[in-house]
């Protein structure tokens, strides 16, 4: 074990993980953090704590974080390299860590471009590659990256991202060796809705013996309308939306669609859980953290083990 | 080259109206070729300012004057016979050109009439793009001749990111993604185990981060 966190313990003891994830509201609200979080209570082993996701401004995720931390309740730290230079990373991480806060996710972020200040500095002083290279040198060399040593080094537990549907996809497993060899202990991918394709992917991980150096979680959305089929297909960046699923969703009662959306992420559950070096799940339900508990029983997935 | 392009008539008309006498001076290299501040755009230049001021019942005297090279303070000497008799200096010059005539005539302001752009090549006729941001640690030897630093919108060293799609960026169906060119070109090359190097984290002093920089050639001193 390298580290505290509940997610390497549940991952260690070979139980499949889930993980589910809170985005912060856009505003000082600390109830609505608690509110989100209570929900996934007892069914989830971590919750994920987005970072001004979609380049929007919203409460900052170590104060989040901390608030889920206080809750008795486990956060991981999503840390994008958008907003902040090394030095303010660095420093949130050892903020982190002085608050119990042992996961974190090392993310670029998505480009300003999208969010409500188009006009804000774009820094990338690092890249999500570099970031896991500084967090593992924090923890096993304990020194910052411009080579000073820690007092207390913070002992956390690496994770990314991976898109296996983003393009070149002949690049999509040396991306992923690229961050194992950098570091990373776990994985959780973008949502996954083309199951062909993602299978393909990981047959390619698997071949590469890298589902033995890294935890995957499988990204799991469920979709609450045909619309939101539609939208995430056509609008956002690097998503893969098969056209059946779409037809799927659109085939059923209007008032039918969520249920549908939900039938279908169960039965993707079941599916992935057969996939070699799938290791658990990564359940976003955006602005939906009410029905993760009934994804999580009606997929097997609960209660969740004790470690 | 240094690109630039015009800035909206309506600024530079409001930079010079207290004025009735100004020195507009181009500069014949690189704005010259991105057809931003040349000869030619200056003369294009003059005449609309003089057209502007007498709609408004004003006149302006504009002295045109295209220099070979106005970052150079050789050749900004050449202002020397001209510039007692204007009130001020409109510069159509990138904004190495501009600093250098406002270093050169203390007492006369300068003001700008182009907003440069960056550091580019010419993709064909009347289109130019970023090729490069002057990091000072070069890494093109690296990435199959393709920069990440000034092509890639998150400037990230080891790409692509999640949101590449059909060889194009997440901001834009209009802009290449980097980082498939990249993959493209190390393909081509035979080279594509050179993709796994991890690219660390870059040592920014050598960009702007580390104050203003300047090059001294003992050599030549």
């Amino acid at each position: 074990m390298k580290t505290e966190s509940v997610l390497e313990k549940i991952l260690n003891a070979g139980h499949l993980a889930v993980t589910s994830e809170c985005g912060p509201p856009r505003g000082s609200v600390p109830e609505k953090v608690r509110e989100k979080a209570e929900m996934l209570r007892g069914y989830v082993d971590a919750i994920n704590v987005t970072d001004n996701q979609t380049a929007m401004v919203r409460m900052s995720s170590l104060a989040a974080c901390i608030l889920i931390r206080q809750m008795g309740l486990d956060p991981i730290l999503q840390m994008v390299t958008r907003d902040r230079n090394r030095l303010a990373m660095q420093s949130d991480i050892l903020g982190a860590y002085a608050h119990g806060i042992d996961t974190m996710l090392c993310l670029s972020g998505d480009h300003p471009h999208f969010g409500d200040h188009p006009m804000a500095a774009n820094v990338y002083d690092l890249d999500s590659i570099q970031l896991i290279q500084t967090v593992r040198d924090m923890r096993d060399n304990g020194t910052f990256q411009g080579g000073d040593k820690i007092l207390n080094p913070p002992q956390m537990f690496i994770g990314a991202a991976a898109n296996p549907f983003a393009d070149p996809f002949e690049l999509r497993v040396a991306r992923l060796a690229k961050k194992a060899k950098a570091g990373v202990d776990f994985l959780q991918t973008q949502c996954i809705y083309n199951l062909e394709k993602f299978e393909k992917w990981m047959e390619g991980v698997c071949d590469r013996g890298l589902d033995e150096q890294v935890s995957i979680l499988a990204g799991i959305t469920p979709m609450k309308s045909a619309g939101m089929a539609r939208y995430m297909k056509s609008k956002v960046p690097g998503m893969d939306v098969p056209d059946d699923l779409v037809k799927r969703m659109a085939g059923v009662a209007k008032d039918k669609q969520a249920e549908e959306g939900i039938n279908i992420a169960i039965e993707a559950i079941e599916r992935l859980k057969a996939v070699k070096g799938v290791r658990g799940f990564h359940i976003m339900a955006i602005e939906w953290e009410q029905r993760v508990p009934e994804i999580v029983e009606r997929a097997g997935l609960y209660p969740r083990p004790q470690v | 080259m240094i690109t630039a392009v015009r800035k909206p008539m309506e600024e530079i008309i409001e930079c010079i109206s207290p004025f009735k006498r100004i020195l507009l001076i181009g500069c014949n290299e690189c704005v010259t070729v991105c057809a931003a501040g040349g000869r030619k755009e200056v003369a294009v230049l003059s005449s609309a300012l003089q057209i502007a001021f007498m709609k408004k019942g004003k006149t302006l005297e504009v002295k045109e004057i295209t220099l070979e090279r106005q970052c150079d303070p050789e050749y900004v000497e050449a202002l020397v016979p001209d510039i007692d008799r204007a009130d001020a200096v409109l510069s159509m010059a990138c904004g190495c050109g501009v600093q250098e005539a406002a270093r050169r005539f203390k007492s006369k302001p300068v003001f700008p009439a182009v907003n440069t752009q960056f550091m580019g090549a010419s993709e064909r006729p009347g289109v130019w793009a970023e090729r490069c941001q002057g990091c000072g640690d070069c890494v093109l030897g690296l990435t199959g001749g393709i920069c990440p630093v000034a092509r890639c919108s998150k400037r990230i060293l080891n790409g692509p990111c999640g949101g590449s799609t059909g060889g194009k960026c997440e901001i834009s169906p209009d802009v290449d993604c980097a980082w498939q060119l990249i993959w493209d070109r190390l393909k081509e090359l035979g080279l594509e185990a050179q993709y796994e190097d991890i690219l660390c984290a870059k040592d920014w002093r050598t960009s702007r981060d580390g104050g203003p920089r300047r090059i001294i050639r003992e050599d030549l001193e």
